[in-house]
């Protein structure tokens, strides 16, 4: 279990995530939503042990993250970045296979091409990176982040996945196929934690959905509790948008529709 | 090592691990034949059989002559070509994986101006100021100056170039021409109070050249350069690492900050400690990790080992092209490196595939 109590980060006077508690569960994929500002990567960089918060506790199974090692983190939790760009040519199999490195694999390179299969890049191993386009990229990345923790239960302790925008720059069926790889994570036993833009892939896949609104989280919980109108109307400033079908006109797709 | 005990093992699609294997077991034949080549030419030729017969132990039918020259000149020399070869090729690599950077050469970036600084001063001032130091650190006190040197301008580089772990290349080659041209500056007035027999040194120095090369210089420069090669197993993989960004290395388990200051440690030692007994090389540190590239992909695990091996071979012949072709005048080494690699580093920079056409982060 990881555990955030009353972080708060500050940078420059403003408080860019404000006495945030959350709490990561085995078996939860987790999703955060927020306009723009409102410190869900700053949440996250704090959770994966990346940043210090100002004040308050993260703690992986009741040990603070500060005492921890960043290999005994990378053991125990993978994070998929925003867009990556590389001066360097790595082929997409070198790239997965760090990942793979990371967590002590004793063959790594047959880990990072389980990985990539798994992300849909089987036949992409010896692309060089920089070639590759902004999606295939992003889920070259995410076979990284796959390659490090490729079970979710090791010796019954449950590996986290952070995404921070794992669907950015993806088309709709890969956004779907990402979520569902990480939702099979978290079914396996592991943590999911995600950021996530569309509040329609959120409401499908979050068990646990956490808003959050200038560094504050202004709503936690199921999904049927959290996304209603007057939590987006002032969240986004969108009022009369959840739920209802927009004007006969304009055609609209919604990929929850598809488990109909 | 696992992958050396089966070198030849198909390890398939876009895994170079074989491939790097391959390239490191031709680049070790390349370094013993620009050893053999090394110590066969110059003015006075060692027969091939007469060399291969001394080094195996029965070298009775040398003369006299040849065999001081053997020991007393070529050996040394070629030692001292080697250590200078796989010090600057292994530093430029990892300087080029510090900075997430390409184009990142100590020599361009003004490292080794900040290492020469450091050694004319030292020269200059050891027999004034600084006399009680070079009393303390005797034979160290030429390198350890141009380490520091190096260190402080590798620093300092640093601080300037990174903000939030990336790296602008604009800033770091302006920073690189202005810590040159302050170098430059400074030199010119040591070299104002320098007397005739430090001028002299400061000029030998200046040029670069493995002239001098005697088993002390040897000695002198060896724990730097072992240090730096000693580190190579425990650096690569976060170099690998960090070229995905300090997030992402540290997410894999890097710890980022104290890579960071191992392998700049790491750079300063090996261009201080090459600058203060050869002078300045240039481009050895970015032709040779380029092309290694080229061969063997970027990974640090075999790009590193690559450039300790190819450094040295392509040192050693650089440095008997600079030994024959105007025989019996010897060529700076610096000027043969220039010309060779000056070209192949603009060559680099153009073409759809070259560095200049990629856009760098």
């Amino acid at each position: 279990m990881i555990i955030a109590e009353k972080v708060t980060v500050s940078r420059s006077g403003r408080k860019l995530i404000d006495t945030i508690s959350i709490e990561l569960k085995p078996g939860q994929f987790t999703v955060v939503i927020g306009p723009n500002g409102a410190g869900k990567s700053t949440l996250m960089k704090v959770l994966s042990g990346e940043m210090k918060p100002d004040s308050g506790i993260v703690s992986y199974y009741g040990t603070s993250v500060d005492l921890c090692q960043p290999a005994d983190l990378a053991k125990r939790r993978a994070v998929l970045p925003q867009a990556t760009q590389l001066a360097f040519p790595f082929t997409a199999l070198e790239i997965a296979r760090m990942g793979a490195v990371a967590h002590g694999a004793l063959n790594p390179s047959e880990e990072a091409r389980k990985a990539l299969s798994r992300v849909g890049l089987r036949g992409f191993e010896s692309r060089p990176y920089p070639s590759m386009s902004g999606g295939e990229q992003q889920r070259v990345q995410f076979a990284r982040a796959l390659a490090q923790v490729p079970q979710a239960v090791v010796d019954g302790a449950p590996r986290a996945l952070f995404l921070d925008e794992p669907t950015a720059s993806l088309d709709l069926g890969h956004q779907i196929s990402v979520l569902e790889t990480a939702r099979d994570f978290a079914s396996a036993g592991g943590m999911v934690l995600a950021i996530l833009h569309d509040l329609n892939l959120a409401a499908e896949f979050a068990d646990h959905l956490v808003v959050l609104h200038h560094g504050r989280v202004v709503a936690e919980g199921a999904c049927h509790e959290t996304v209603n109108d007057d939590i987006i109307a002032s969240v986004y400033g969108i009022a009369g948008a959840v739920g209802r079908v927009p004007a006969a006109h304009i055609p609209y797709v919604l990929p929850q529709s598809r488990h109909r | 090592m696992k992958a050396l005990a089966m070198p030849f093992r198909r390890t398939g699609e876009g895994d170079r691990t074989s491939q790097g294997v391959l390239v490191l077991f031709l680049l070790a034949i390349l370094l013993v034949l620009s050893c053999l080549i090394s110590l066969h030419v110059g003015p006075t030729g060692v027969g091939l059989r007469d060399l291969f017969a001394y080094l195996t132990g029965n070298g009775e039918s040398l003369t006299t002559q040849e065999r001081v020259i053997l020991e007393a000149v070529r050996l040394p020399r070629t030692a001292l070509g080697l250590l200078i070869g796989a010090g600057l090729a292994v530093s430029g690599a990892m300087m080029q994986g510090l900075f997430r950077n390409p184009l990142a050469d100590p020599g361009i970036v003004g490292v080794t101006s900040g290492a020469g600084l450091a050694a004319v001063c030292a020269i200059v001032l050891g027999g004034g100021v600084l006399a009680p130091v070079a009393m303390l650190l005797g034979s160290q006190f030429l390198p350890l100056m141009a380490f520091f040197g190096g260190l402080i301008v590798t620093w300092v580089l640093y601080a300037i170039a990174t903000r939030d772990g990336r790296t602008s290349t604009t800033a770091l080659i302006l920073c690189g021409i202005a810590i040159g041209a302050l170098a430059g500056a400074l030199m010119g007035l040591l070299i104002v109070v320098a007397d005739d027999r430090q001028l002299r040194d400061i000029t030998f120095w200046s040029l670069g050249s493995l002239g001098g090369a005697t088993y002390g210089r040897v000695l002198s420069i060896l724990p730097f350069i072992a240090f730096v090669m000693a580190i190579i197993p425990f650096v690569s993989k976060g170099l690998d690492a960090l070229i995905l960004g300090d997030a992402a290395a540290f997410h894999m388990g890097v710890p980022v900050q104290r890579l960071k200051r191992i392998v700049i440690v790491a750079v300063a030692a090996a261009c201080g400690a090459t600058v203060a007994v050869a002078g300045s090389i240039g481009f050895v540190g970015i032709v040779v990790p380029h092309l290694l590239r080229l061969a063997m992909g970027p990974s640090h695990r075999f790009l590193l080992p690559g450039c300790a091996l190819g450094g040295g071979a392509l040192l050693l012949i650089a440095d008997a092209v600079s030994r024959t072709v105007a025989a019996p005048m010897e060529l700076p080494i610096g000027v043969v490196t220039a010309l060779f690699g000056a070209p192949v580093f603009l060559f680099l920079l153009i073409g759809k595939n070259g560095i200049g056409a990629r856009d760098l982060p």
